[in-house]
């Protein structure tokens, strides 16, 4: 009895450990190393994903595919690449297609992780852990600064940085570079100043396109008259409020200011920024101008207050609003919705926007070839013709887009060239720009909510942002 | 599994023996167990206390740094008090709840299927809670159920406005008064005529078949005529003050004339937005247009705003936990004696003196046990109030958990002051589950 028992417990010990141990990792479903005992479990599993099935067919279509591109990819049959991106619902369907065609052309396989909007939670603890993707997609050049200053990062080989030199305007060289060294691929961007309209309320109201933020100003209080909110602010999410402040202060104080507030060489409690705070709260205080209960509207709601509730008349945000519109409400780009620039605050107006980059955690000849693919026009511009994607890649061709709405606001974006800032929250350390409920985001949440006190949330400014960059 | 036995005991080397590998055979089967909780438990706990004691780069050792933090970062502090309030209230409430519940549904016929439907609630994951009360705490009463039910009752009880957020043209004009009407500045003599433009008319309070606005008749002398019309033609154009030929009449705003502070004559206007008002002595008169015309409809409480977050939170817990507390005390209650309770009945006890003075005495270990397990589990509270609420109130709603994930994961990356905040957070729990291990103790003996 004693012997059995004695080993019984040895051999459910065994089982446990062996269970234990190997590779269990749940994002790599090909794990053919691992022990005989569960390769029966794996192969269950590997009937559902595809990733087997894909490469034997790359194998068998890379000699017979011509070459998409110019672009000389080099055969990966075997290769296996984990892409990390926020990108959920159809921005990864759409996605998917451009890493398709880099498995059709070089037979690699891509595992897509799509980590949802917080991506730093996610990254960070699997680069400490030294567990990366291979490639990731940050939405802000601040985390590209985090994860440079980790040594996360691989600088890019030197086909991609041929690549970039000849496809981008110096200023998306720049904002990939830290300390010198290149790591970033600018795929996806934003153009953030945007104001987005029901084409029947601004008729009703009788208003033209703002030149200015005074006539921006004057609208508001017409169409108020006439019986319409003029304004859907999103006050739940902060950063919709940063961008709001960035137009304003970028177009108002000028590029230079921009640059310095943005690396806190002037302080918050700048007279500058309080004429910016000062200029926000002639719409954000004004009474009536915007829609009831704003500080719990999130940005999806708040563009489905203006487009399918019909209650306020104009929200503001970038051009991926396009994409709300045409996904959650009945209205029709172009047709019943529509968009005017930011209007000029200052002398000019200004072009704030955003992006996504793409930085390689692993310096594998697959991860640089898929570097070098997203830096050709021909990845872009297959997510292009798709709708709901702006590249900042200057050789692509803007006919491509499905509509001159957003050749529109494509060309606009590469037309400002190197006037062009990127989103200023974006740039700092997301202690400050990046993270719900503290930093900026909260600030200038509570300046809508009273956006009388311009001199309390001037000093919380300061406050938070001496905490974040340390200085 | 039986061994014959000798005669007499068995000599002692043999029992030595047997006593030895049973316990060899325990430390066999608690090994795999022992070595989960040393990866899993002791050893993050050893960690988490190494990496407090340095800083945000975990290079440089600060000592107690990260805790003083703590107490002077005014997040943090938010997120002490607001532990406080769950730690008083949330508890005390499920206790309290569950205590009714349980003693009431042994008196109801359908008492099983009572319990079961509060108990449910149990069978949902956090996530899923905090979701549902996000949706049901949404402030528009289209979406909310909670705004909905109290709109609706609202409604019940008074009317709703002609014209919600309708105002004057001209506010300088007639500026606004306290109460939410407007008040002309001008005083007019009886027998003139007035014209009263309105903008910010909604196009859903419009009359289906709307007409054109027309000017005022002549006004006799005890007389003062007016029309109300909205000054706004739509698609711009049009004179604002002036009846333009595309603007509409107004029926159904009350007009009132005051005289002296006092209201002489009160009129509503007709199809035509034309109003007349009698009966008025000679001398400066006052037009007003009361509140009553221009009442925001009544949109519910903004339970998620930064004042009302945290009840609002705490209200989500409390139908989450109050079953878990009405069945444990509930099986407590069953196993009091009968005769107890019979006794104090006959011996002229009404019902609110048995439970006060038999019930619950008699009940004090079972509400103890689910007291402290509420407050242990009430200082960990996380995933309710990270799903719960917004951005715009997330510091309000703060609590020590959410504190700690924010500052380690959220952007600051700073695992050296998440630790402090997980091994402070520890220290709090501590005394309650010392508490427990004791009764657990006592009741052993």
């Amino acid at each position: 009895m004693k012997r059995s028992v004695g080993i019984a417990s040895a051999a459910a010990l065994a089982l446990v450990l062996s269970a234990c141990g190997g590779d269990t990792g749940t994002d790599t479903p090909a794990d053919d190393d691992t022990g005989a005992a569960e390769e029966t479990t794996e192969d269950a599993g590997d009937d559902e994903a595809t990733t087997d099935e894909g490469t034997d067919d790359g194998e068998a279509t890379t000699d017979e595919a011509p070459a998409d591109s110019g672009l000389a990819l080099p055969d990966l049959s075997g290769e296996e690449l984990e892409v990390a991106a926020v990108w959920t619902g159809t921005e990864q369907e759409r996605f998917t297609l451009v890493l398709n065609s880099f498995e059709e052309q070089t037979g690699a396989s891509i595992q897509y992780t799509s980590t949802g909007d917080d991506i730093a939670p996610v990254l960070t603890p699997r680069v400490e852990g030294g567990n990366p993707p291979d490639v990731a997609f940050l939405p802000q050049p601040g985390l590209l600064n985090e994860f440079a200053g980790r040594d996360a990062l691989q600088p890019v080989s030197a086909d991609v940085e041929a690549a970039i030199d000849a496809n981008y305007d110096t200023v998306w060289k720049d904002l990939g570079t830290v300390d010198g060294n290149l790591y970033g691929v600018w795929f996806k961007a934003a153009n953030k100043s945007t104001i987005w309209y029901d084409v029947d309320a601004i008729d009703a109201a009788g208003v033209a396109e703002p030149a200015t933020w005074d006539d921006l100003v004057a609208n508001s209080q017409t169409i108020s008259d006439s019986g319409v909110t003029p304004w859907s602010i999103a006050g739940a999410d902060g950063w919709t409020l940063t961008d709001w402040f960035e137009n304003v202060y970028l177009s108002q104080a000028g590029p230079e200011m921009y640059d310095q507030l943005t690396n806190h060489e002037i302080p918050w409690t700048d007279p500058s920024v309080e004429e910016a705070l000062n200029t926000l709260a002639e719409i954000w205080g004004a009474d009536g101008f915007v829609v009831d209960g704003a500080l719990q509207l999130d940005f999806p709601t708040s563009v489905t207050t203006v487009f399918s509730a019909g209650e306020a008349a104009m929200v503001y945000e970038g051009d991926f609003v396009a994409g709300v519109i045409s996904g959650e409400t009945d209205a029709v780009v172009g047709e019943t919705a529509n968009f005017f620039p930011f209007p000029a605050v200052g002398d000019a107006p200004a072009v704030v926007g955003g992006g996504d980059v793409a930085v390689a955690f692993t310096d594998t000849e697959a991860s640089m070839a898929l570097m070098a693919y997203l830096a050709s026009p021909e990845a872009a511009e297959i997510w292009v013709a798709e709708g709901g994607f702006t590249s900042p890649n200057k050789s692509v061709d803007t006919a491509l887009y499905p509509d001159d709405l957003s050749r529109g606001i494509a060309e606009g974006l590469i037309a400002a060239g190197d006037a062009f800032r990127f989103d200023m929250s974006d740039q700092m350390p997301s202690a400050f720009g990046g993270t719900p409920g503290q930093g900026m985001w909260q600030d200038l949440t509570d300046f809508l909510a009273d956006p009388t006190d311009v001199q309390g949330v001037m000093e919380s400014l300061e406050a938070n942002a001496s905490a974040a960059y340390g200085r | 599994m039986t061994e014959a036995r000798p005669g007499g005991g068995a000599p002692p080397a043999r029992a030595a023996a047997r006593a030895r590998e049973g316990r060899w055979l325990a430390w066999l089967f608690l090994a795999p167990a022992g070595l989960v909780l040393l990866a899993l438990v002791l050893w993050p706990i050893v960690y988490s206390i190494w990496r407090s004691l340095f800083d945000r780069s975990g290079q440089a050792f600060i000592g107690l740094g990260n805790y003083q933090r703590i107490f002077t970062d005014p997040d943090t502090f938010t997120a002490l008090k607001n532990n406080l309030i769950w730690v008083l209230v949330a508890p005390a409430l499920v206790t309290v709840l569950g205590l009714i519940f349980a003693v009431l549904t042994e008196r109801v016929r359908w008492g099983t299927a009572f319990k079961l439907i509060v108990f449910m609630p149990m069978a949902i994951s956090f996530l899923a809670a905090g979701i549902i009360f996000r949706v049901v705490y949404d402030q528009d009463p289209a979406k909310g159920v909670a705004n909905a039910i109290i709109t609706s009752v609202h409604d019940v009880f008074s009317s709703s406005s002609q014209y919600p957020g309708a105002r004057p043209r001209d506010a300088d004009a007639m500026p606004a008064t306290d109460a939410g009407g407007f008040a002309s500045v001008e005083t007019i003599q009886p027998g003139s005529t007035i014209l009263l433009p309105l903008v910010g008319v909604e196009a859903g309070t419009l009359p289906d078949e709307p007409q054109a606005a027309q000017p005022p008749a002549e006004a006799a002398g005890d007389q003062v005529t007016g029309t109300v019309w909205f000054d706004f033609t739509r698609g711009g154009g049009g004179v604002p003050g002036e009846i333009d030929d595309t603007e509409f009449a107004l029926p159904g705003v009350t007009v009132q004339a005051v005289q002296d502070g006092e209201v002489v004559a009160e009129a509503t206007t007709d199809d035509q937005g034309l109003f007349v008002l009698e009966g008025l002595d000679p001398g400066d008169v006052q037009i007003t247009l009361p509140a009553g015309n221009f009442a925001q409809p009544f949109r519910g409480v903004s339970w998620l705003g930064p004042s009302l977050v945290t009840p609002a939170i705490i209200g989500a817990y409390v139908w989450m936990w109050a079953g878990f507390a009405m069945v444990l005390i509930g099986a407590g209650l069953a196993a009091i004696p009968r005769d107890a309770l019979e006794a104090a009945r006959i011996d002229g006890a009404n019902e609110w003196q048995v439970f006060r003075h038999i019930t619950v005495p008699l009940l004090a270990p079972v509400l103890t046990v689910v007291l402290v397990t509420m407050i242990i589990n009430v200082l960990k509270i996380f995933d309710l109030v990270y799903i719960i609420a917004p951005g715009s109130s997330a510091q309000a709603a703060n609590v020590i958990a959410v504190q700690m994930w924010a500052v380690s994961f959220g952007g600051a990356q700073d695992f050296g002051l998440g630790s402090a905040l997980g091994v402070f957070l520890f220290l709090l729990v501590l005394p309650a589950m010392l508490f427990n291990i004791r009764r657990f103790r006592q009741e052993q003996q």
